[in-house]
């Protein structure tokens, strides 16, 4: 039952270095997206950065693992572990800006009537040893993630798939038998750390070979890690001739190594760095929006907010301006109780909801709920939370509701505030709309931190997913995000920036790629001017 | 002599014993912090059913004594376990952090010692007067600001407006002695409190051993000042410096996370980081034998050297 619901995990876990690196909000560094994607964003790109120039070794600074990192692209956590994942290897498919699935090494895809059947054929693509691309290489790395002796991130997200009874038909043509009519599969093909490593590898600190961009050079963990131009890449060969990630996890570090010139990119700045950058003007600040949003989760099966009211009366409390100011330093936008602003299926036709504690106090009287007080869970775990949960704090108490902010350990914080509680500060970064529901609004969601629970909302979300047609799927999640701007469990105030420093001489950056899509941290298509 | 030895092997079994007690508690309070290593690993998507599966796989469903229990037997054959985040050895963890942090223990003590005493006795004979009271106000001054923020100021001034250094160590990894620069600032920054903590005290134990009998009793013998000041006043003055020098060499060994995070040095500091927030229990615990021997040895050699220097027993009253 809970099957439908666990797939697609591919939020980052920004395990604990995250923290030094205070931005740590995206969260989902996943790594995936829009592939053909390169058409468009990186297409503005290069008319605005001249002509691409090859050569060049470009170095990468990101908060990373650690002694304990790998580069077995089935375990990556990190944004670091991303970031070099797409670079020695492909998905079968991954996220456009917006979100949505484009293919990759899968050159096109086609489901049956019922939508449990997929064919999926195979671009011809080579493995950096020579070797082809192959549906026994497919097979082979979906059941390595899915072993259930494993607990690899993205089992998860494969769980509509029998892996049993998929099969090749061809070299270069599978068939994924589903457990059960799937019309978003694609995203499943995109979900992060679902990459394609050749059949019968197991391990990759030594020499792994993928079929991405770069090859593979040396690795040392939680140091450097140095790779080199794939030339027969499959989707053009990189302008670079070599690309080094180097980890540094304090963000001072990063923004002073890029500076001091000893590195070109540099991962995670903070509001305030990017601020201070963005006028003085020696290096390029990049902002990718929409990549963090950032919400209140409130507890739907427990008082005080089993009550819709007392839920709606929160929704008028917040004053979300307010909030980016100071919880964001302003590098952000304001939500509107719905994940997902600018993704594919964004319901962005519903009125922006505005601070009204007039109305907040009357739906407060009406819920028999004068007088309340909450606790509101916080934690340094990501950043602006703490900041958030003290502004909300004032604003609650304009509205006469007395919130008490209480704060947790970081490193057990998402465990934490997924059953006990009743509000707490929540964020997630960049996935499809699909994906958000079916991770945390269905009865069955592994991850379902507001506890909404409701057959006719899951009901809707299986029509959609038996509908082949785009418009649709496209109505059903626009009924279901309007039940969730209404009466829903996340307060979402808004979506933080994902900042990136650059150097003056480094082109190319796609700067439409919220982190976790195809064009965020992707060094095949940049150059060094 | 025979007296001296069974002191020593007295000092190394209590030594070994405090070890064995830090590594318990270190033990006992990680596991106290809440969450475990598969909390840890599993971050913002605590599935349940995933953190039972990485539980299990890293053993963590067994209990904490038997864990230790293993992790002790273990150690007995000189192993230090396997990480439990990555799979690795613990033992390579250790290797890999310590180089670094040798290096830069090794370059802060070798002109922390000159540059300590030397202004210290520098000031001291210059009791009272413009000197000492530059070199007094100086080091005081120094003292008082935190190593961060120091940190910080040194890369704003000489790596990024100057642009004579570079501002961290990133991506030089094991070669950092190839790139001398790097290890400017971080060793300036590491120099700084231990200096004038040094200075300070060979200063005030100068101008007490000068104005002791002792030292009177040399003059009357006319003994020259120089063999006054430092034959018999210095030594007795570096005692207590002694024992402040063994403090500051086991705080770099351990490892100095504030300038690790700062300029890209991956030593033991961020090895030990990084562990504590995986709740990598095998990791925290052999950073814990390493730091528990390298505090118990040093303060061992520092008592020996203090003793040399200054013989309790004979010093006259």
């Amino acid at each position: 039952m809970t099957a439908p619901h666990d797939r697609h995990e591919r939020f980052p876990a920004l395990r604990r270095r995250g923290f030094l690196a205070a931005g740590a909000a995206g969260a989902g560094a996943l790594a995936l997206a829009g592939c053909s994607g390169s058409g468009a964003t990186q297409d503005t790109g290069d008319k605005a950065d001249g002509a691409p120039r090859r050569g060049g070794r470009l170095r990468a600074a990101f908060a990373g693992g650690g002694a304990a990192e790998t580069l077995d692209p089935h375990l990556g956590n990190l944004f670091a572990d991303a970031a070099r994942g797409k670079a020695l290897f492909d998905k079968l498919a991954d996220y456009a800006a917006d979100l949505s699935a484009e293919p990759r090494l899968a050159e096109t895809w086609e489901p049956n009537a019922a939508l449990d059947r997929w064919k999926v054929t195979l671009r011809q693509a080579d493995f950096h040893d020579g070797k082809p691309v192959t549906a026994a290489d497919v097979l082979y790395s979906y059941r390595r993630i899915a072993d259930p002796d494993k607990a690899y991130r993205a089992r998860a997200s494969l769980e509509p798939v029998d892996l049993t009874a998929s099969r090749a038909t061809g070299e270069r043509t599978v068939e994924f038998v589903l457990k059960r009519p799937t019309a978003e599969f694609p995203n499943v093909m995109a979900a992060f750390g679902t990459y394609i490593v050749q059949d019968g590898a197991t391990s990759f600190d030594r020499d792994p070979v993928g079929s991405g961009p770069f090859e593979f050079v040396s690795f040392t963990p939680g140091r450097s890690t140095v790779l080199r131009r794939n030339d027969a890449y499959w989707d053009g060969a990189p302008y670079l001739d070599e690309l080094e990630f180097v980890v540094a996890n304090e963000e001072s570090a990063r923004i002073n190594a890029l500076l001091g010139g000893q590195v070109e990119y540099a991962h995670e700045l903070t509001p305030a760095t990017g601020r201070a950058h963005e006028k003085a003007g020696t290096i390029g600040i990049v902002r990718l929006r929409n990549s963090a949003m950032q919400a209140f989760a409130m507890k739907t099966d427990r008082p005080p907010f089993d009550d819709p009211l007392v839920r709606e009366a929160f929704f008028h409390i917040a004053d979300r301006a307010e909030l980016v100011a100071g919880a964001l330093s302003g590098a952000g936008e304001q939500g509107n109780d719905l994940f997902g602003k600018g993704y594919e299926y964004y319901a962005d036709e519903l009125p922006q909801r505005e601070q009204d504690l007039d109305r907040a106090r009357r739906l407060l009287k009406r819920a028999g709920a004068e007088g309340l007080k909450v606790t509101l869970d916080t934690s340094a775990v990501a950043a602006g939370f703490t900041e958030a949960a003290g502004i909300f704090r004032d604003q609650a108490a304009r509205a006469g509701v007395a919130v008490e902010v209480r704060m947790g350990s970081k490193d057990s914080y998402w465990k934490d505030i997924l059953d006990s509680g009743t509000l707490c500060c929540y964020r997630s970064g960049a996935m499809p709309i699909e994906s958000h529901i079916s991770q945390r609004l269905l009865t069955g969601s592994t991850t379902n931190a507001t506890k909404w629970q409701d057959k006719k909302f899951d009901a809707l979300y299986q029509q959609a997913q038996s509908t082949k047609d785009k418009a649709g799927r496209a109505a059903l999640y626009g009924r279901m995000q309007r039940q969730l701007h209404a009466e829903g469990g996340f307060l979402v105030w808004g979506f933080g920036d994902w900042i990136l420093g650059t150097a003056p001489n480094l082109r190319g950056v796609a700067r439409e790629a919220p982190a976790n899509t195809l064009d965020w941290a992707r060094f095949d298509k940049v150059w060094l001017a | 002599m025979n007296g001296l030895r069974s002191w020593i092997a007295r000092r190394l079994v209590l030594g070994a014993l405090q070890t064995a007690a830090v590594v318990l508690l270190v033990f006992a309070l990680t596991e106290a912090l809440p969450g475990d290593a598969a909390v840890a690993f599993a971050g913002d998507q605590p599935d349940p059913e995933r953190i039972a599966a990485v539980r299990e796989a890293m053993g963590l469903d067994r209990p904490a004594h038997e864990r230790l229990a293993e992790w002790v037997r273990g150690l007995l054959h000189g192993d230090f376990g396997t990480s439990l985040t990555s799979g690795r050895p613990v033992s390579g963890f250790l290797a890999d952090g310590f180089g670094p942090t040798l290096l830069l223990a090794g370059l802060t003590v070798l002109l922390l010692v000159p540059l300590g005493v030397g202004l210290g006795v520098l000031a001291a004979r210059h009791e009272g007067r413009f000197t000492d009271r530059l070199i007094s106000s100086a080091t005081l001054g120094v003292y008082a600001v935190p190593e961060f923020a120091l940190g910080v100021l040194l890369v704003s001034v000489f790596a990024l407006r100057l642009g004579w250094l570079p501002p961290t160590a990133v991506g030089y990894g094991d070669g950092l002695l190839a790139h001398p620069a790097a290890l400017v600032l971080p060793v300036l920054v590491l120099l700084a409190r231990p200096v004038c903590s040094l200075a300070r005290l060979v200063r005030a134990g100068m101008i007490e051993a000068l104005a002791a009998p002792y030292t009177a009793q040399a003059r009357r013998y006319g003994l020259s000042g120089t063999r006054v000041r430092y034959g018999h006043a210095l030594p007795n003055a570096l005692a207590p410096a002694t024992q402040q020098l063994a403090r500051t060499i086991d705080w770099l060994l351990c490892g100095v996370i504030v300038v690790e995070a700062l300029y890209v040095i991956p030593g033991l500091g961020t090895v030990l980081m990084n562990a504590v927030a995986d709740r990598d229990i095998p990791v925290v615990q052999g950073l814990a034998v390493v730091f528990g021997l390298a505090t118990v040895v040093l303060n061992l050699g520092a008592d020996l050297v203090t003793h040399r220097l200054a013989p309790r027993s004979e010093v006259a009253a």
